[in-house]
């Protein structure tokens, strides 16, 4: 995913000198072409996070529509307050853009695991969520997030072997994608996890008729279109590489809760902890139950 | 033992574990392969029979990614078998990457993203003047790490509060994720600011055990913070490692293991 918003981010630096990337030291073998490029368009803030923030701020005030880059947390919540004071209070076009959601960098451990990172951004108000299941999508997002005011946060992941292809349905920031069309039980799923829950559904697709819609877009979302789609099923999941709480499926409770929707509704993700245990992404995938199989096994353990 | 053998093991056991797991920061672990060794066997008061101790030492790697020769030392010490090291980087193991403490007896503080350590050893040697015990904390960070702002605003707190049981030891390999410090965000003229923040500074090879010692038993901080700059070689001891910022990131194969073992064991036996 990362080699697809260098791509998108190299296009529409060639046609605008506006834009600037700024990067945490991070990124190597990826950016040195673009600094090679745009030279006075890239720049290395250090290992410096808060203060790559302000700058970013200050860069964007100044007109600029910078991009911010580094691993998860790093870009997130070591500067945390630099984000809601400086980008947000200010709406400034500061895009955050972070390499390792959830369980990315499995076994380099509890540090680099973004697991709360989504929660955090969502209750910061201006603040645009995307979170890609796919490399095709990401190239999208950074297109479409320039033309969005204010600042965002582009969560990306290693782009999955198992990443559904389907180029028929566009990427819209804001509009979830209805990958597969079921009925009776509704999988909502955001980030690189939407390729295992697809093919959960395509495994059980015989016994029982699952609907997957790739959540792409935490913020801003569109509480009708979401609504109606919940209220047509019996059963909704929602799977995430991220704590249960404050992320997705709080999204979607919260929307059920406030619409008071009769419907059975379960979130998978993780229970509230840090992953003590290493282990590569599928390996934690599997250790949290989001990963094909557990979910297979979860679908076929439902009483309708 | 001594230190020499000490950093030979630990530097064939960390080439091993990073081979074995695919793991990245091979460079940056055998660049404090020395001091790592030296603080072991010959300065901490730290010890598998003293860890329960309230007067033991304490130990930070802040730059937690070069985690496989902190491991490597305290197996080799003791602190656990070394035959727990072939679970580096492998599924559920306790062995993360990044220092973790969690079901590894003798790391005293997980670390991973930079800029924690320090500020952390400064509270530990804090709290061991509180309580007027013979603590004392010392913590390795890498130089880019000293670019993270907490990292002096702790070193402000520190020399504000006399911390002279407090050891900063900078892993002064030049290198950092792309390219040297100097030409990221320069560090330099670092000992100047260090001074200028109150510390007591002092400059070694950091490959040189007696020079690093002999840093670590100096007594003339009068008060202050020592931060003892250690010029080091990223990937010291493999010369195709050295200096090299792709082993930030690779793990040689099972042909540069071999090689990379061979140049450990040449260098040793003529020692
Ligand atoms: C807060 C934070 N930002 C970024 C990183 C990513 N990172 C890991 S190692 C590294 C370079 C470290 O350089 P240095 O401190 O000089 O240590 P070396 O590996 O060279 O010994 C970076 C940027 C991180 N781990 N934590």
């Amino acid at each position: 995913m990362r080699a697809k918003f260098i791509e998108a981010l190299t296009y529409l630096a060639s046609s605008n000198k506006d834009i600037v990337l700024v990067t945490g030291d991070l990124g190597f073998g990826s950016f040195e072409q673009f600094e090679k490029k745009f030279p006075g368009q890239y720049f290395n803030a250090g290992i410096a996070e808060q203060s790559m923030i302000g700058i970013a701020s200050g860069l964007a005030k100044a007109g600029k529509i910078v991009f911010v880059y580094s691993i998860g947390n790093f870009v997130t919540m070591r500067c945390l307050e630099q984000i809601r004071n400086d980008a947000c209070y200010h709406d400034l076009n500061v895009n955050l853009v972070s390499q390792g959601g959830g369980f990315t960098y499995g076994a380099l451990g509890m540090s680099h695991h973004a697991t709360e990172d989504i929660a955090i951004m969502r209750a910061l108000p201006n603040m645009t969520i995307c979170a890609p299941s796919c490399s095709k999508d990401t190239y999208d997002a950074v297109l479409q997030l320039i033309d969005i005011k204010g600042p965002s946060y582009l969560r990306l992941e290693k782009a999955n072997t198992n990443e559904h292809s389907d180029n028929s349905l566009s990427y819209e920031i804001g509009i979830p994608k209805m990958l597969k069309e079921g009925k009776d039980i509704l999988l909502i799923a955001t980030g690189g996890v939407v390729n295992e829950v697809l093919d959960a559904a395509v495994t059980v697709g015989d016994e029982l008729n699952v609907s997957v819609f790739d959540f792409h877009t935490i913020k801003p979302i569109n509480h009708h279109i979401i609504l109606q789609e919940i209220k047509k099923y019996k059963y909704v999941v929602s799977i995430e590489e991220h704590q249960v709480n404050g992320g997705l499926g709080s999204l979607i409770a919260e929307i059920i809760a406030e619409n008071n929707v009769d419907v059975f509704f379960k979130r998978l993700g993780i229970n509230d902890e840090l992953i003590t245990l290493v282990g590569d992404q599928a390996y934690l995938r599997d250790n949290i139950g989001i990963d094909k199989n557990s979910i297979v096994s979860f679908l076929r353990n439902i009483k309708l | 033992m001594n230190s020499t053998e000490l950093a030979y093991r630990v530097r064939k056991h960390a080439l091993v574990m990073v081979n074995k797991g695919k793991s990245s920061h091979i460079g940056s672990a055998l660049s404090m392969v020395d001091i790592l060794a030296v603080l072991y066997n010959d300065f901490l008061n730290i010890s598998p029979l003293n860890i329960a101790s309230d007067d033991r030492d304490y130990f930070i790697l802040s730059k937690g990614h070069g985690g496989a020769s902190l491991y490597a030392t305290l197996a080799v010490k003791g602190f656990f078998p070394v035959h727990e090291l072939d679970k580096h980087y492998q599924n559920g193991t306790p062995f993360s990457g990044h220092v973790s403490h969690k079901g590894i007896p003798g790391v005293e503080f997980s670390t991973g993203s930079l800029g924690h350590g320090l500020p952390v050893a400064t509270g530990l040697a804090l709290a061991s003047k509180i309580d007027n015990r013979n603590s004392r904390a010392c913590v390795i960070v890498g130089d880019g790490e000293m670019m993270e702002g907490s990292n002096w605003e702790a070193l402000m707190f520190a020399a504000h509060h006399k911390l002279d049981n407090l050891t900063v030891i900078i892993d002064r390999n030049r290198l950092q994720s792309f390219t040297d410090t100097e030409n990221t965000v320069a560090l330099e003229p670092l000992d100047s600011k260090l001074n200028a923040f109150g510390c007591y500074c002092l400059e070694v090879d950091g490959h040189d055990h007696v020079e690093i010692l002999k840093a670590l038993n100096n007594k003339d901080n009068d008060g202050r913070v020592k931060v003892i700059i250690a010029n080091t070689i990223k990937g010291k001891g493999v010369s195709y490692m050295e200096n090299k910022v792709v082993w930030h990131y690779k793990f040689p194969d099972d042909e540069q293991l071999r090689a990379a073992l061979n140049e450990i064991d040449g260098d040793f036996y003529a020692s």
